[in-house]
């Protein structure tokens, strides 16, 4: 005769044979069912986070580095509501992940019960899917076919809700895992139509000026080599998303960087006057495009997505394919290299030209746009190319949210995917912490550091206490300039210097104690001679927490900007000067 | 430029709890109006059917079908107003009667082949079926008359040819 289970001890084997390793989460009432069983196995580790909003951060982070589904558990009620905000963060980012939540009993729900939400429906507007359990048996088939809705297609987060009654241990019912997962409302797109990419590969061989512009659709398809393959063989520029960091190196020559708001002149100057656009896998965001009617006049778009909805939702694509990314990119590959054909070779090099000059007129790195750092002046660029050089480009990356994570993105050179972990869709300020923790616990052996400000790492501060408990040695760096320092340059460009509650005064931590008291190293650093000493000091500890907090610029703006209502060309290339 | 336009929209859907949430809230989610609606089950009681009305143009339209399409739960979206199609919609309608508005309410039933379903005292209850713009009309018909409710099912529409929405 089968086993008999629980609700709370399937789950548990339904997460096992789904192939889950690690939990990320926080118990309470309606989830101590699930926490029982959790007890009485060995095959899942289970991370005890210090509040829920850390615990998705952690498992998506977790996620973005392994490509593996991430897994919350949280309570009902609060337990769920504070899961919300790392939820939004997964689902604007694409990222795979299974938020279990524990609900109150069937028969309380809608009794306004004690530590009730109705989880479905708040979570509704930003999950891929969600279910409900009814009863026990029902949990292997929903468990297996969230993991599948999470992995597959355009991959996002899914919430599954079970009250407490069907986790109970006294009531047992035979465990059947599903051997297939089969859904007649959901097929997602195996391969793109062979017609859209030929008429793709027509417009690639009129081209003249054209760029390859990178998403993170590239990342989470995996699809970076086929990707590198294809700009190579065409020798096309490239430019990435945020999102899009590290599927194409960050020092290859190709590489015209980040493009957008804060993207770089050489790279929004090339789409400006592009010809012809080949996007792979990023979705027209606003803060990429700057006004959609003015947007590359010149451009044919040709535009590659797993989502069709991604398609000419902000910008007509006027060749779309849908289709996953590795497998249009090998297509492309394989046409160009079974032929000689290639775009006017020519006109390609005169392009090129004109993307150095560019280059050479306010790149980053050969026209800097800020002063360089000097004594008790500490510059925020310098802190990331610092922090570049220090870990020879390898380490991974989370930032928060600001002025920080732009600089990060800016001027850290990402050579692979999966090495930059950033909340780019939401911009939720707090995921930089517990991001960092979810990348550590993903590969144990990775120097993880977490660029964030004084006034984002306030707002997951107490993940410190997680880090302690499984001795997480991140190096935080704490790009401390005491403001919220996007704000306050939006405020000093559009508000005439009014800082409207940005600034702390006098009310910021002594944060060398603070991560002192967690039981962890704090450094302060203020003067730029010392910052390379203390930082590789800092990381030479490979088995402590090290927190960094340093003393920069508090007047400092990121530059490039895009000029708001503009095309991709308007931009502030520093304090003074615009296109 | 598009102009906005009516649309009815068909849907196919897996018959499970939330389904009609998940629909609604794309809709106020992404701003789009809904006109009308209506659902319920087909043959098929595993699946429903849910028809749409809703004026946009014809990319808000592309988008509006993506999206329902998108929905796990979806198994077809079709924007029937693209083709040859049937709609139909039924209303019931109560209205106070007395005296000479009585033969009067009977004669505008009759000309828009309403029926009265019931009848009061003071009161008939008429029932009408067509697209919505007779049912508009027949609310003008009785405009001089004292309408007391006015219940309607949102449009219902199928296409005209021997293709179907099926699985």
């Amino acid at each position: 005769m089968a086993e008999m289970l629980s609700g709370g001890d399937i789950l548990l084997k339904a997460l096992k044979d789904t192939g889950v390793e690690m939990i990320f989460g926080y118990p309470g009432g309606s989830a101590l069912h699930i926490y029982d069983a959790i007890f009485r196995q060995k095959d899942i580790k289970h991370i005890l986070v210090r509040h829920e909003q850390g615990a998705t951060h952690a498992a998506d982070a977790y996620s973005r580095v392994t490509g593996e589904v991430g897994t919350v558990l949280v309570t009902s009620g609060p337990g769920a509501t504070n899961a919300v905000t790392g939820i939004a963060t997964a689902y604007m980012d694409s990222i795979p992940m299974v938020v279990i939540s524990g609900q109150v009993m069937s028969h309380l729900i809608g009794a306004d019960a004690f530590q009730e939400t109705d989880m479905i429906g708040v979570s509704r507007p930003v999950v891929k899917h969600s279910f409900m359990a009814k009863s026990p048996e029902e949990i292997p088939e929903i468990i297996a076919k969230a993991y599948y809705l999470a992995r597959t297609g355009r991959p996002g987060p899914v919430v599954v809700d079970i009250p407490k009654d069907v986790t109970a241990p006294h009531i047992k019912v035979v465990y059947k895992y599903p051997e297939k997962i089969e859904m007649r409302s959901y097929q997602p797109v195996k391969r793109g139509h062979a017609g859209q990419i030929k008429k793709a590969i027509k417009a690639i061989l009129q081209a003249k000026r054209p760029v390859l512009y990178v998403g993170g659709g590239a990342v989470l398809g995996n699809a970076s080599e086929q990707v590198r393959e294809l700009a190579e063989i065409l020798n096309f520029p490239v430019t990435n998303t945020l999102m899009g960091l590290g599927v194409i190196p960050g020092e290859d020559p190709r590489n015209m960087g980040m493009l957008g708001m804060h993207g770089t002149y050489e790279a929004n100057m090339a789409m400006h006057h592009a010809d012809l656009i080949l996007c792979l896998g990023a979705r027209f965001d606003d803060r990429t495009t700057n006004a959609t009617a003015k947007y590359c006049p010149d451009a044919t778009i040709v535009h590659v997505d797993i989502d069709p909805t991604s398609i000419s939702k902000n910008v007509n694509a006027h060749i779309p394919i849908v289709g996953p990314l590795d497998s249009v990119a090998r297509e492309m590959v394989n046409v160009f290299k079974a032929t000689e054909k290639r775009p006017d070779t020519d006109a390609l090099e005169q392009w090129w030209e004109q993307c150095h000059n560019w280059r050479a007129q306010h790149g980053l790195f050969t026209h800097p746009n800020h002063e360089p750092s000097k004594g008790s002046m500490i510059k925020p660029q310098d802190v990331i190319k610092m922090l570049y050089k220090v870990t020879n480009g390898d380490a991974i990356i989370t930032s928060d949210v600001g002025q920080h994570q732009m600089f990060a993105a800016q001027y850290y050179h990402f050579n692979r995917p999966r090495q930059w972990l950033n909340s780019g869709g939401l911009g939720t300020m707090g995921y930089g912490l517990p991001a960092a923790m979810g990348a550590q616990f993903a590969d144990r052996d990775a120097t993880v550091a977490c660029v964030t400000g004084e006034g984002s790492i306030q707002m997951c501060i107490q993940e410190l206490s997680t880090c302690t408990q499984y001795h997480l040695p991140l190096k935080i760096i704490n790009v401390n300039n005491q403001a919220l320092g996007m704000v306050k340059q939006w405020q000093d460009m559009q508000y005439e210097g009014r800082y409207s509650e940005s600034l702390y005064e006098e009310s910021l931590p002594d944060f060398v104690k603070l991560a002192e008291a967690y039981g962890h190293v704090g450094m302060k650093i203020t003067k730029w001679e010392e910052l390379e000493e203390k930082m590789r000091e800092a990381f030479a500890m490979t088995d402590r927490l090290v927190f960094m907090d340093i003393q920069v610029d508090p007047m400092e703006h990121v530059y490039p900007m895009q000029i708001a209502m503009g095309s991709m060309r308007d931009m502030w290339v520093n304090k003074t000067e615009r296109t | 430029m598009t102009i906005e336009q009516k649309r009815i929209i068909s849907v196919l859907m897996e018959n499970a709890p939330g389904g009609l949430s998940r629909v609604v809230g794309l809709f106020s989610q992404r701003g789009y109006n809904i006109d009308s609606l209506n659902v319920a089950p087909t043959n098929d009681t595993s699946l429903s059917r849910l028809t749409l009305t809703t004026r946009c143009d014809d990319l808000v339209i592309e988008q509006v079908t993506k999206q329902l399409n998108k929905l796990i739960d979806v198994v077809k979206v079709q924007d029937i107003t693209e083709g040859s199609h049937i709609e139909r919609e039924l209303m019931m309608i109560k209205v106070r009667t007395r005296g000479d508005e009585r033969s009067e309410v009977k004669r505008c039933a009759d000309i828009f082949r309403g029926q009265i379903i019931d009848v009061g005292p003071n009161y008939y209850t008429v029932l009408v079926e067509g697209d919505a713009a007779k049912l508009d009309a027949f609310i003008e018909a009785l405009a001089e008359m004292r309408v007391l409710e006015v219940v309607r099912s949102g449009v219902c529409g199928i296409a005209r040819s021997d293709k179907a929405l099926t699985l």
